[in-house]
């Protein structure tokens, strides 16, 4: 079955670039459920469970750091591969998120190509895990 | 190097390599001023974004709503002719991924900095008024006749000598 992916992010904007992204890596690929923050998505994951999960860090309410924390807690969700896309270049920041078990990090601006490239290291063409 | 060249070095790589990257667009150098810490007043669309650390400031990106709406049309590939909320979402994502690529350099100058979720203000005769006294670093990029100013203000929250700031000239042109 082709895995969904879970995008959080803010920004309407950047959730819209990186859906078509996802859509153009030829990836077999199920839906894409977008969260605006780390809430949002933690209320979406009740009810699915992604094969992939592309988190912002600097979001409202509870950011990606946050949420990460919060997915890694619980047993059901631990397996998720996360990938942060996000501004945040600064080590603080990345070696948190690599400690709390980030899969992979992009930096924006990022290119579709970055994109296909790090999660051809997380999802097959064919969309398996 | 002082301040001001640290930071329109910055502006000017992040910028260059934003619009690349994200829009397809290559932008040439911006005209860089020194503004006092009280901008002339806005129209347009003007985006702000704090940053925290023992260096506080406000980054900003100010444009016209026919640029903003040009900037949202080439960020999601698709055709907007009024400023509505995909615009203003998309100019606070530029100015996020901009103030926050100049936020990663300054942070090898100025220790490590953290960064607000940004403010967008859609309006007329407007003016920006921050509680700090420091200038703003202002740069004016041009894009086929419409201009984008990009500002920075940043001080020191303490009296600390940051010697680093006078180290290397070149840390903000260093990376591809």
């Amino acid at each position: 079955m082709e895995p969904d992916v879970l995008v959080v992010d803010d920004s309407a904007a950047i959730r819209k670039i990186l859906q078509r992204v996802l859509r153009q890596t030829g990836m077999a690929i199920g839906a894409i459920h977008e969260a605006g923050d780390g809430q949002e998505a933690l209320s979406i994951l009740q009810r699915v469970k992604p094969g992939l999960i592309l988190t912002d860090i600097n979001m409202p309410k509870m950011d990606g750091l946050q949420f990460l924390a919060a997915l890694k807690e619980i047993e059901s969700w631990r397996d998720i591969p996360v990938v942060m896309i996000t501004t945040e270049g600064g080590e603080a920041k990345v070696g948190e998120a690599v400690r709390l078990g980030a899969t992979g990090y992009v930096r924006k601006p990022f290119t579709a190509d970055q994109i296909k490239e790090k999660l051809s290291g997380i999802l097959d063409p064919a969309g398996t895990l | 190097m002082n301040l001001h060249d640290l930071l329109s070095n910055c502006i000017n790589q992040a910028c260059q390599q934003v619009f690349s990257t994200m829009l397809g667009v290559t932008l040439a150098q911006g005209e860089v001023s020194v503004e006092s810490a009280t901008p002339d007043a806005n129209d347009g669309v003007v985006s702000l974004i704090g940053l925290a650390g023992t260096w506080t400031g406000t980054g900003s990106i100010g444009c016209s709503p026919m640029l903003a709406c040009r900037i949202c049309s080439q960020f999601l590939m698709t055709d907007v002719q009024a400023v509505n909320e995909e615009v203003l979402d998309a100019v606070a994502e530029l100015t996020n991924i901009i103030v926050g690529s100049v936020k990663t350099d300054l942070e090898e100058h100025l220790g490590p900095l953290g960064l607000s979720i940004p403010t967008v203000v859609y309006g007329r005769n407007f003016k920006m008024r921050s509680t700090k006294t420091a200038d703003w670093t202002t740069l004016r990029f041009d894009w086929d006749g419409e201009p984008l100013l990009v500002r920075l203000s940043i001080a020191p929250t303490q009296e600390t000598v940051h010697s680093r700031l006078h180290a290397p000239a070149h840390a903000c042109d260093a990376e591809a």
